[in-house]
């Protein structure tokens, strides 16, 4: 269960009318009112809490999504809005009287220029259609959450996305050069352009990861990279989690900068090697998979110095892909990580906290003490370079004690990666998941800021209430699944 | 001038200020006190008394310093332990005639180098930030860790807000290790145009370039007296050798190609970052642009008889010419829908003009009210950014 701001009973009570105003402002296949068709929107990926919106419109241009937004303005009706609905911290969770505006059908590119290195797209565009989209000249556009094949750029702005390879790379913040806004009061402008840079406030970079909360973004314009010769991967398995963290110091300390370097411990490797068959090391503690990229000659260059810092921990054993086959045999158990955590558990929590990369062992020490006490299964997999954990707390969704548990026990994770300096969220955002925990990162003069630069955008606070502040006000419960 | 030596008391006279509804000009060393507009304000406070490094983790790839910490300083800790400032700041003591750089001051302005082409802004790497509202209180935003969404994103907003949203008093931002060599082509191009396709099919490699430059006077010393291109390779010396090979065929179409590597590759590519290639007389006023590469060669040919040097692939220009108000206007209409600044003029023409492109209306409208969150009496370097 999950507070929510109270529905506005002046809203329910004139819903009538409001469905008839946005009718006359979409075409009839754009609006969503019957319950059966509202029910897909009811909640994303994190399922466990749902809430049926008053309905559901899917706008094709951003003069639509704009009318949409004024209209609503007018009428003080709370909007959410809405990619393909992969959040995973409940970004796109909506509110019994509230409209949800859907960006799926904006999903045309709209330019590839590959002399200036970039692309507009709609906001409906899918992380990986950008890569697809450029990939015959070479290119890729470089932030690659692992929800890439349905997650959109539009969502991918709001969420301030990464990936597994940000560490080279950056996260959607660092692959951006403008978009089209749209504010509430149904205002369109333009913020950056096709050039880096511009002088003046950086709009952009507030507006990134703002999760719906100042206006809503319906193109993107995003930097296109070349992507390297090849890439190919390692792996490194250890006998302690103290040690493999030694060793990710000892490689980054080289002044290597691997594509990706990702970990996991030992339930994560026994999970996912049952999944995938990747030939995972069953004995190890930790793993590692090192990712670099270059030439044939330099990828073998780079693993062999990676080796050989490796092999000063006294790996159990290594594994250097010889191939692009193997390169993927190795990703394969990680890509797979969630599934394969489904898979032995119905249900799971995935934790999204980052800390400090030297604070690993202790971390991960205290993660397993609490997993005893909770009596929950956990398993973590993460991005080791920048330190974002990925903690899969196993429970059982039929049995709301062991959801309660398994909240209680997240929470606990995510007030100990503040703690030991790192924050809540290094790439689900806040959502509604982590809201209620803002307060043990920020002081009430910091939230009060924030939310204060909220009303400079949304002085009504009708765009994706109960999302990232802690409620104020009247609330209600809504269901969870 | 007030140099507070805490952060205590850096907002204890702000908040005095803010009560007495005192304007104050904002600066760390006031080595950029050439850019933008004149602050109109009786009192400075600068920030060049919070010194000093406050947390290096170099296996974290993390550094923190108080705002006012020479930029100088922060670069030699990091050069100890093989690592660098990822967006290589400009010194550009030579162009605003004054030196000593802070790292508050490279932040607020968001200053990148060349190598932002292919890693990213100072902006970009700012991890966390403690700041002083114009009311005299003090806030965070961010944090040091390398991936971190929690909440609005105001690190962003304050980098290059040019003080007047905060003063910035500590920064916490990403580092990587320096590579173990460099190398550098330089290509004599019979045009701009020819020069900004070779940049442009550089940058389009695999081979990771790291700064692309054109410096459209040549460079008569080392016999290129027309315009040349420069590409530069980091990396570790057995891929240096190779990427350039490799490099070399890529562009060998556009240009006869020289080599540069070492201290010679070094220096070319700090002229480049310090805009002393520019080669600004000193009664000129200097120009920054930013636009779409491609657009570079028809901004540089409606700015006729400008000094002129492009970067970040053609998309930075540098421009140094007459200063006065038609030439300002041509600069402004040349850079189109890019952005430009007002780096340096007369205090006549920094007046007269905007120095920065304005915001389209309904943004202009939210920037107000954020401004009047943040600064509410107005008190932070007012007027510095055109308003």
């Amino acid at each position: 269960m999950i507070r929510l701001p109270a529905p506005k009973p002046e809203v329910l009570a004139r819903r009538p009318e409001i469905l008839a105003g946005l009718a006359r402002l979409v075409p009839a296949d754009a609006l969503i009112t019957e319950e059966l068709r509202l029910r897909p929107y009811e909640t994303d990926g994190l399922s466990a809490y749902r809430q049926m919106p008053m309905a559901v419109v899917l706008p094709r241009t951003t003069a639509e999504v704009a009318a949409v937004l004024r209209f609503c303005h007018q009428q003080g009706v709370r909007v959410i809005p809405r990619g393909a609905g992969t959040s995973l911290s409940g970004g796109a969770l909506p509110l019994a009287d509230a409209v949800v505006i859907g960006l799926m059908r904006m999903n045309r590119i709209l330019e590839m220029n590959f002399e200036d290195r970039f692309a507009v797209v709609e906001a409906g565009v899918t992380n990986i259609g950008i890569t697809q989209a450029v990939a015959g000249e070479g290119f890729f556009y470089a932030p690659d959450p692992s929800s890439q094949l349905a997650c959109m750029i539009g969502g991918n702005v709001m969420m301030n996305s990464g990936g597994a390879h940000c560490l080279k790379y950056g996260v959607t913040a660092n692959n951006l050069l403008g978009v089209k806004f749209v504010t509430i009061e149904g205002e369109i402008f333009e913020v950056g352009g096709t050039h880096l840079d511009g002088a003046g406030y950086d709009w952009l970079g507030l507006i990134t990861g703002s999760e719906g909360q100042l206006g809503m973004v319906t193109e993107v314009t995003v930097r296109i990279l070349r992507g390297p010769e090849g890439a190919r991967a390692m792996l490194a398995a250890f006998s302690s989690i103290p040690v493999a963290g030694q060793a990710v110091d000892a490689i980054i300390g080289s002044g290597i900068i691997p594509v990706a370097l990702e970990f996991m411990d030992r339930p994560c490797i026994h999970a996912c090697e049952a999944f995938a068959h990747a030939g995972y090391p069953l004995d190890a503690e930790a793993m590692l998979i090192i990712e670099v990229e270059g030439s044939e000659a330099e990828q073998d260059a780079l693993l062999a110095r990676i080796r050989d810092i490796c092999a000063r921990f006294d790996p159990i054993s290594m594994k250097v892909a010889e191939s692009a086959e193997q390169s993927l045999a190795i990703w394969k158990g990680r890509k797979g990580a969630f599934g394969a955590v489904g898979r032995i558990s119905p249900d799971y929590l995935c934790m999204d906290g980052t800390i400090p990369t030297g604070e690993l062992p202790r971390v991960l020490g205290r993660i397993t003490e609490m997993s005893e006490e909770y009596g929950l299964k956990v398993a973590n997999v993460f991005h080791a370079g920048d330190g974002n954990l990925h903690p899969l707390i196993m429970f059982d969704a039929n049995d709301p004690e062991s959801f309660r548990k398994a909240e209680a026990f997240g929470a606990d994770i995510l007030k100990l990666c503040v703690e030991v300096g790192g924050c809540l969220t290094g790439e689900h955002g806040v959502g509604v998941e982590k809201r209620d925990l803002m307060h043990v990162q920020f002081t009430a003069d910091e939230l009060a800021l924030q939310r204060s630069i909220k009303s400079a955008f949304d002085p009504d606070w009708l765009l994706n209430p109960a999302k990232v502040f802690p409620l104020l006000g009247e609330t209600v419960l809504a269901g969870a699944a | 001038m007030m140099t507070p030596g805490t952060e205590q008391a850096l907002a204890e006279a702000v908040r005095a200020a803010h009560a007495a509804r005192e304007p104050l000009a904002i600066e760390g060393a006031g080595s950029k006190r050439a850019m933008l507009r004149p602050v109109q304000a009786a009192r400075t406070l600068s920030t060049r008394g919070l010194t000093g490094i406050t947390l290096y983790k170099p296996a974290e790839l993390v550094i923190s310093a108080r705002a006012g910490t020479p930029v100088a300083e922060i670069e030699a800790a990091l050069a100890e332990q093989g690592q660098q400032i990822i967006a290589e700041p400009p010194d550009l003591s030579a162009l605003l005639g004054a030196g000593g750089a802070t790292l508050g001051g490279v932040v607020a302005t968001n200053l990148s180098g060349p190598r932002r082409i292919a890693w990213g802004s100072m902006r970009d790497h700012v991890l966390g930030i403690r700041a002083v509202k114009g009311d005299g209180e003090i806030f965070r935003s961010g944090g040091r860790v390398l991936k971190n969404v929690t909440g609005l994103d105001l690190c962003k907003l304050l980098a290059g807000s040019h003080g007047t949203l905060g003063v910035l008093t500590e920064i916490t931002f990403k580092v990587l290790p320096a590579a173990e060599a460099t190398g550098t082509l330089a290509l004599a191009v019979p045009d701009l145009g020819a020069g900004v396709r070779a940049l442009s099919a550089g940058l389009g490699s695999p081979f990771g370039v790291s700064g692309a430059a054109l410096l459209p006077m040549g460079m008569a010393a080392m016999g290129l007296p027309g315009p040349v291109a420069l590409l530069r390779i980091e990396d570790f010396s057995e891929s240096v050798t190779y990427r350039t090979g490799r490099l070399r065929e890529v562009l060998a179409p556009f240009g006869e190609i020289s080599l540069f590597d070492g201290q010679a590759a070094r220096s070319l590519w700090r002229g480049v970052r310090d805009a002393t290639f520019l080669d600004a007389a000193p009664e000129d006023a200097v120009w920054r642009l930013s636009v779409a590469p491609s657009a570079a060669p028809a901004v540089c040919a409606a700015l006729p008889g400008a000094k002129l040097l492009l970067d970040w692939g053609g998309g930075l220009i540098w421009v140094a010419g007459e200063a006065s108000e038609a030439m300002h206007q041509a600069v402004v209409a040349a850079a189109g829908t890019g952005s430009f600044t007002l780096f340096r003029a007369p205090d006549a023409l920094r007046h007269a003009v905007a120095v920065l492109p304005p915001e389209p209306p309904a943004l202009a409208a939210i920037s107000t009210r954020v401004k009047a969150l943040l600064d509410p009496a107005g008190i932070l370097n007012p007027g510095r950014m055109g308003r």
